[in-house]
């Protein structure tokens, strides 16, 4: 029995990590090394194997408006459960505008917030009070964020466009953009502080030593440093942009219709599937919703690869 | 240690009772409309404190409510809507639409005062394909004699989410308007010419509520529980009829076919409310499927038997209109002709 054993851990030591494994494969906690081992590559492989079952399931249960209307679903404008045509184009636009939008009025509140919290203010009772207001944002469930929206937000909204002269609906792609910025604010702050915290006080020093203002050691040393992984906060929060739902679709005014400007009702992705999943009768509807699922699901892809690049651009040239 | 022991087993024989009790208990599972649910969940709570049968029902919505049927894994599923072409066949085998109530759907408005208007076919339909887009419309002010409406625009609001509310209000006005029935259509979720959509009831009426001018459509239940403004109709008799309880029950007075999968849409009854719809429990008609016992499609069929009789006065004290003695009529055809293979269940 203990020769057994052993064969079978010299045997697994081989197969597992080749030579280097021989002095300690006696030992118990080589078993454990190995077990641990095993369990890590598992659960790496499982992530891939989800996402890619998630990705066939999708492609697989959106077949009948594939094969109904192949590309033209993407450039369709006009989603007509009645008549069965089903175009995606104002639910695409919608998504991308607004959680654009939502991330160039984010990158501004939360880069100030993580240069006041990673720089100016890194310790002390105020700054741990703003870090834990910053994280409790984050936590706020998104239906109250919509709430919030339609009852505070929307009727501000309503009074600028009534000053610009333009229909005062209030709703539309506008509030939607406001209430998912100040979603995800937090996510870009919490992670742009860590990086900034992370900058050496070497190289802040040595630019003090030479003469640099404060604001000139952050714009010049600390943010070329820490670019990278601020961009990485604000990739995560445009993800958290695209894919919410609950907020959006209480304030965006769900138009199925092209906006025509950024005061119009619009819809996104998320959004129409949330509100006709339930009551879709019918194949091809059905199959249609699945399908915007599906494009959400690259389209998010595709951002976060594209991110993924920039990031590595930005860091290799330091 | 003793002590532990005693409790453990006095936990064991809860136990066994617990189990022992349910296996004794009948239960029969539902799920579809949401509309019926407030109704559906008061009358299931008194009837299984009466005849011992739980019943759970799922407010998952009318489509799949029919999908759950479909597949077999309900008793019962509930629906606004009647079953389409498309799921009539996915289903197999005949399905009868035994009705429970009925609901309205009012058009509700913010104007300054909120008075009481009157609205006729032709200006709902106008309003909402767009094409009236003033209050102070010579159209509206023609059937609001008298009454002063402002000079304010028209923000339509309507429904984002599928939902029978909206299938109620666009068969209404395919029935009525010629345009709406060749651009729009009518469905659980639409192609709207215009607007602003919102999630459920309490979404169209709150923007309703904060948006001066609006017009929009909810259930009655939710415009009387909310004291919100509502407009009389003009009905295809040319009476113009408050939205209540009382016009919605008589919209039911009708020649009803005898499957009762009928629309009370534009009813014909003089003093009935015509944005009318009822709301039906679909069952197989034949209960003798795999796995299914005798015991069980009696106990349905008591169930559905009891909901249109006893169970009807638990309707109007929340707000649902009770079914008509018309229907409750059909209704009891209906339920006396289900099966279990092949043999009727009642005798």
């Amino acid at each position: 029995m203990h020769v057994d054993a052993g064969k079978i851990t010299v045997l697994s030591a081989k197969g597992a990590a080749g030579g280097y494994a021989k002095h300690i494969y006696q030992s118990r906690s080589f078993l454990t090394e190995s077990a641990f081992r095993r369990i890590l590559y598992l659960s790496g492989i499982s992530v891939l194997l989800l996402l890619s079952a998630i990705f066939l399931s999708l492609f697989i249960a959106s077949g009948p408006a594939i094969k109904q209307q192949g590309l033209a679903f993407l450039i369709g404008r006009v989603w007509d459960p009645v008549a069965g045509r089903f175009g995606a184009l104002p639910f695409l636009v919608g998504t991308l505008l607004t959680s654009f939008l939502a991330l160039a009025i984010a990158i501004i509140f939360s880069l100030a917030i993580s240069i006041f919290l990673g720089e100016y203010f890194r310790s002390g009772i105020a700054s741990s009070f703003v870090k834990s207001v910053v994280e409790l944002l984050a936590g706020v469930p998104s239906v109250i964020y919509g709430f919030w929206g339609l009852f505070l937000l929307v009727p501000g909204v309503r009074f600028v466009e009534q000053q610009f002269g333009v229909l005062p609906y209030g709703v539309g792609i506008l509030s939607a953009a406001l209430i998912l910025s100040v979603m995800i604010i937090p996510y870009a702050a919490s992670l742009g502080r860590e990086v900034i915290g992370l900058v050496p006080s070497d190289l802040k020093e040595a630019a003090y030593s030479l003469g640099a203002t404060r604001f000139e050691v952050v714009r010049k040393v600390v943010l070329p440093y820490a670019r990278s992984g601020i961009l990485a906060g604000v990739l995560l929060s445009l993800g958290r942009a695209l894919g919410e739902t609950m907020a959006v679709t209480m304030v965006i005014g769900n138009s199925n219709a092209l906006p025509r400007s950024i005061f119009a009702p619009a819809n996104t992705m998320a959004s129409i599937i949330a509100n006709e999943f339930t009551e879709a009768t019918g194949k091809v509807y059905l199959a249609s919703l699945v399908e915007i699922a599906l494009v959400l699901f690259v389209v998010t892809a595709i951002i976060n690869i594209a991110g993924k690049i920039i990031i590595i651009r930005m860091s290799v040239e330091r | 240690m003793g002590k532990a022991i005693k409790l453990f087993s006095i936990l064991l024989l809860l136990c066994a009772a617990g189990t022992a009790q349910a296996a004794g208990q009948q239960e029969l599972t539902g799920a579809g409309a949401t509309f019926p649910y407030p109704l559906y969940s008061k009358m299931f709570d008194v009837y299984s404190k009466e005849y011992g049968v739980a019943v759970n029902y799922q407010a998952i919505g009318s489509g799949g409510g029919i999908r759950q049927l479909i597949n077999k894994t309900v008793d019962f599923g509930g629906s606004d809507a009647v079953m389409g072409e498309e799921e009539v066949k996915a289903a197999g085998a005949p399905v009868l639409h035994i009705p429970t109530c009925a609901g309205s759907v009012v058009i509700t408005y913010n104007l300054p005062g909120n008075p009481e208007i009157r609205l006729t076919p032709d200006l709902v339909a106008d309003i909402f394909l767009g094409k009236i887009t003033k209050w102070s419309d010579p159209r509206i002010l023609a059937s609001n004699a008298g009454m002063r409406l402002p000079d304010m625009a028209i923000t339509v609001v309507h429904r984002s989410d599928g939902s029978g509310t909206t299938n109620i209000f666009s068969d209404y006005l395919s029935k009525v308007s010629k345009e709406w029935k060749e651009k729009v259509g009518m469905g659980t979720s639409l192609n709207w010419p215009c607007g602003l959509g919102a999630k459920g009831n309490p979404g169209v009426a709150g923007l309703v509520r904060q948006t001066p001018g609006s017009a929009g459509y909810v259930e009655l239940i939710y415009a009387l529980q909310n004291k919100m403004a509502y407009a009389a109709m003009r009905n295809r008799k040319g009476a113009f009829v408050r939205p209540t309880l009382a016009s919605t029950s008589s919209a039911m007075n009708v020649t009803l076919p005898s499957d009762m999968r009928v629309s009370l849409t534009d009813t014909e009854a003089p003093d009935g409310y015509p944005l009318a719809g009822l709301t039906w429990i679909l069952v197989y008609k034949e209960q003798g499927r795999q796995g299914e016992t005798e015991a069980k499609a009696r106990e349905l069929v008591r169930l559905l038997w009891w909901m249109t009789h006893e169970g009807q006065k638990y309707a109007e004290p929340i707000q649902y209109a009770p079914l008509s003695k018309k229907a409750a009529e059909k209704a009891e055809v209906q339920i006396k002709s289900i099966t279990y293979n092949g043999r009727y269940v009642m005798k």
